[in-house]
This record gives structure tokens, sequence and C-alpha cells, in this order.
């Protein structure tokens, strides 16, 4: 039953594997799924497929197409397609915000800044792979500094009134600043907005670099934290796009794709036929 | 006369006692941890104890490290650059440049005949190529620091190491483990990685025999192994050589302490000729 209607897209990351499903008949998002990614890239793909399938208790067998993405796209075992992960997130972000020209993809190893045309199209992209300092594991660094959870950093560094600046750059040598911060008697909410505020700038250099040009959609795991596009948004003094899907931008990407390419085979065989 | 030189390093806190004639009486290590003047009380307290001294036995201290200003008790508070130095050629007379590998900075540092400085440069800017580098590998891998050097060196095939952060390198450990790579060989690549930083860092300063190697790191023998592969030429280490920065502050207290010691002396000397000469 259903068959022929699901596409699947698995957005494996360094750190979450994320999974969009997609009614082709309807062209809307009807399932999602995360898991942390860990060791093992194939069986988090597959472990990832089998969350969002159970959601609306189908099966992966269900699903007539999977498209993978992220950097462990090579390893989903399911897939038919891979796509890179800056084609899926600029065509995610245009999905979920048909507006977007430039795009800030911000993951646990790595920050994307990327320019689309009004067709979706990649037109310019700055990344920085090299250093932990302007990514999510910066701040993973910093919650494990404090003792805290990642998923409740954000929220905490709300109630800032005095963000505290952090001048490492170095994740390693920041998650030892806030401790230090931290003996020395700063609010722990200070400490946070001062660390928002720091990789803040940092993101904001790679988007200056492809030219900032209308609306930009916020992606990928950092979109979680509330702290984090707080301070983003006041760095650029514009509002960004966020919603509950912006972590799935590559996975619903993805499934765009994969989608239009299903949409071009058929129309090419039509018109071969 | 005894004097002391306390190093409050960002992994570990160093002290040293020593006589008149500069010889090491009393040696303590404790662990900085958040707490940075407890570290040097601590660390200064340990070294006393092992020589059963009191703190007024100890006439001069003076603190160096990232932590020089949190030794509460010391007289003086002089750069761990210069206290290094001083410290190397006083352990190994005809050094002429200085590797400090600690907790979280690299440093080069080339000195003259006398100890002295004459440049220097280093990395605190990120963890790569620093102690950290090596604790996170080593926290990954589930070993400790002490044990790394040692697994590194039974490696006949080291790997590639391809990362600079150190938070990407625990993934990329991760990731060879899981692909069922040697943990000898993974660890002689980050060694590999480290040595390679530390000799470009090294020919900034310019590298001149012999190199001394100070700071924490000089005890992993790994590292040391690596070092002298990378540069082809021998490097001086001894049991001594984490303590190196401690050596160099309390030769620096000594010095101070005979002065003043001096200082009293030709002011009692003053005092009793004026006495005399009034009689």
């Amino acid at each position: 039953m259903n068959n022929g209607k699901y596409i699947a897209g698995i957005d494996i990351g360094t750190r979450m594997t994320k999974c969009a499903i997609i009614d082709t008949q309807t062209g809307t998002i009807v399932s999602r799924a995360t898991i942390l990614t860990k060791h093992n890239l194939a069986l988090a793909s597959e472990n990832v497929l089998n969350e969002a399938c159970k959601n609306i208790s189908i099966t992966p067998s269900n699903v007539f197409y999977v498209a993978s993405t992220g950097y462990g796209r090579y390893q989903a075992p399911m897939r038919q397609i891979q796509i890179t992960d800056i084609t899926c997130h600029a065509m995610g972000a245009k999905f979920l915000f048909p507006k977007t020209i430039n795009i800030l993809d911000v993951g646990a190893q790595n920050a994307k800044a990327i320019r689309i045309d009004e067709n979706g199209r990649v037109m310019k992209f700055k990344m920085n792979d090299k250093c932990a300092s302007g990514a999510g594991s910066f701040l993973e660094r910093v919650a494990k500094g404090l003792e805290l959870q990642l998923d409740e950093i954000g929220s905490l560094s709300l109630h800032s009134k005095d963000p505290q600046p952090i001048s490492s750059i170095c994740a390693v040598l920041a998650e030892s600043e806030v401790i230090n911060l931290v003996t020395s008697g700063y609010p722990v909410e200070d400490i946070l907005m001062g660390t928002h505020h720091s990789i803040s700038d940092r993101i904001v250099a790679l988007l200056r670099q492809v030219g900032i040009d209308g609306e930009i959609t916020l992606t990928g795991g950092i979109t979680r934290n509330a702290g984090m596009v707080k301070a983003l948004e006041t760095k650029l003094g514009i509002k960004l796009n966020v919603n509950e899907n912006s972590e799935y931008a590559g996975a619903i990407g993805a499934c765009v794709l994969a989608n239009k390419r299903l949409k071009k085979i058929a129309y090419e065989r039509l018109h071969i036929n | 006369m005894l004097v002391a030189g306390v190093d409050v390093g960002s992994t570990q806190t160093k002290a040293i006692i020593v006589n008149e004639n500069a010889e090491i009486v009393a040696r303590g290590i404790v662990n900085t941890g958040a707490n940075v003047v407890k570290a040097a009380e601590k660390a200064f307290q340990t070294a006393r104890s092992t020589a059963k001294l009191e703190e007024w036995d100890v006439s001069y201290t003076v603190g160096t490290g990232y932590g020089r200003y949190k030794v509460l008790f010391g007289d003086a508070q002089i750069t761990e650059i210069s206290c290094h130095a001083r410290g190397a050629s006083f352990l190994f007379p005809n050094t002429k440049t200085i590797l400090d590998i600690g907790g979280q900075d690299t440093k080069g540092i080339r000195i003259n005949e006398k100890g002295e400085v004459i440049d220097f440069c280093m990395n605190d800017k990120c963890a790569a190529g620093t102690g950290r580098f090596l604790a996170a590998a080593a926290d990954v891998m589930g070993i400790t620091l002490d044990e790394l050097g040692d697994v590194a060196l039974q490696s006949n095939n080291p790997l590639r190491i391809t990362n600079v952060c150190t938070v990407f390198v625990e993934t990329e450990i991760m990731n060879h483990l899981s692909k069922g790579k040697k943990g000898e060989d993974i660890l002689a690549g980050v060694h590999q990685s480290i040595a390679a930083r530390s000799v470009s860092l090294l020919r900034r300063v310019g590298l001149e025999p012999e190199i001394t190697f100070t700071g924490g790191v000089s005890k992993n023998r790994g590292m040391i192994k690596s070092l002298e592969e990378k540069l082809g030429l021998h490097i001086n280490v001894n049991d001594d050589s984490q303590f190196i920065g401690a050596i160099g502050a309390a030769l620096f207290a000594l010095d101070r302490a005979k002065a003043r010691h001096d200082g009293e002396y030709v002011q009692q000397e003053k005092i009793i000729s004026a006495k005399v000469a009034a009689l």
C-alpha cells in the first residue's frame, strides 16, 4: 500500500543524523526523525529511516526512493542517490522559506554560508571546516565545561543581561576559559550569551564573504539553540528565517531534489517513448 | 638559605625549592584545576613537606607561568619565558633553543650562552600542537596521558592525521578506530602531527642546537622520539624537564634573596660602622 508515494532524505552529519519523508502526492513533509550519528554511519542512516517510518506507521519498504546527503552520504546503504550537503541545504531552505537568498548552515563541525539565486541554485558558498571555532562543537565544548546539556544552553543564555566576552577562538581553550569565568563568579547565562556572541562574530564574517542580499535562512543543528539565533539576529540586525523544520533542511532538500530528479526522468521517458 | 620557584601552568602547577648552592632540595607537583590560588599553595606545600620544611624556612619565592599572579605568597613574578630559559640553561648549559610544550600553549625560545632570551614565539591561540591535543587523543582512546607516548612507540605504521583542530581530531580518531585501525598507529600519527607543528614553530625563532625540551609534554617518550626524527637532532630531556620553569623561577629567587641578604648585610654594616664612628 502507498507504494510510490514516499521519498526519504537522510542527512548524515558528524553529530546528528536527520531524516525527512515527503509525500510526493501532496508535496508535504509527513515525517521527521533525528538520532545521534555515533561511529557507525550506515547503522545511523538505517536507524533514522526506521524511526521516521515508524512515526507514520510505514516500513522502509514503503519508501520508494532514498536520497542521502551530509558528510556520511556515501555510507547510507539503502540510498538511490547521494547529493552534496550544500545543494541540499540550499534547496531545503528554499522549500521552507521561498524568499531565501542567503543560507547559513551551522552544524557540529562546520559552518557554511551560501548565496542562491531565485531558483534555489547555489551561486556562491564559503565554508569553515578547518576548525571548530565557528561551529556547533564550540558550543558543545563550552556546555561540557559548564556541565550543562547542549540543549539547555540556548534558553539559559536568553536570561543574560551582561554578556561576558569570550576571548578564546579555540573551542578547547574556550572550555577552560569558561571554567575560569565561572570560578571568578560570573553568571552562567552571561558566559553563555558571550559564547554565542563570539561564535556569531565568526559566522557573520563567513556570511559577509558570500554577500548578504536578502532573506537569510538558518539551517543545521544550531537552529535548536534559541540563544544562538538571537545572537546572530543581534549581530546582523535582521530577523532570520527559522522554524522547527530548519534542522532538517538538508534532509528536506535531499527529498525535494530527489523528487525533481524523478519527475525529470519520468518526463524524459515519456517523451522518448 | 632556601628559596622557591612556583610555576603555575594551565594544567599542572610545579614547585621547586633550592638551597643557597642552587641545589634542588624538593619538588612538588599538583593538578592546577579551577582554583589556581589553591593549586599554587598546594604545590608549594607538597614540596615543603617532602623536605620537611615550614613556610618560614623559605626566604624568597618567585611565581611564574600563566597563573604567576595567583601565587599570593610569592615575593615576585617573572614570565615563564625567562624562567624556562634560565632553567634550561641551568640543566643543560649548551642549550640554544628551547621547545616548551605545556597544557595549553607551545613556545619556541632562543637563548644566548648566558641563558638570556634572544627571541621567542608561541602558539596560545589554539590547542593544536599543545598538550591539550594529546590529552584529547588519550581521552578518545580511553588511555591515560602517561601511557600515551609508550603506546605510540609500539607503532610500525603511523597513520596520517589530517585535521589540525583538536575537536576534529577527536572525531578523526573515532573514525579510524571504527575502521579497525590500530591504536598505536593512530597515536603515532598524532605525535607526528604535533612534532611537525612544533618544529615549524622552532624554525620561526631559528633552530640552533642544542635543543632542550621542557614542559609537561617532555615526559612523553613518544613525543621525544617523534621530535628527534623530525629534527634529525638529539634533544635534551631529563626527569626534571617538566620542572624547568619552576627551577628557573627558583634560581631567580636565589639571585634576589642573595641580593636582599647582601643588601641587609650592607645595611647592618653601615649602621654598625656609624655607631662605631659615633663612639
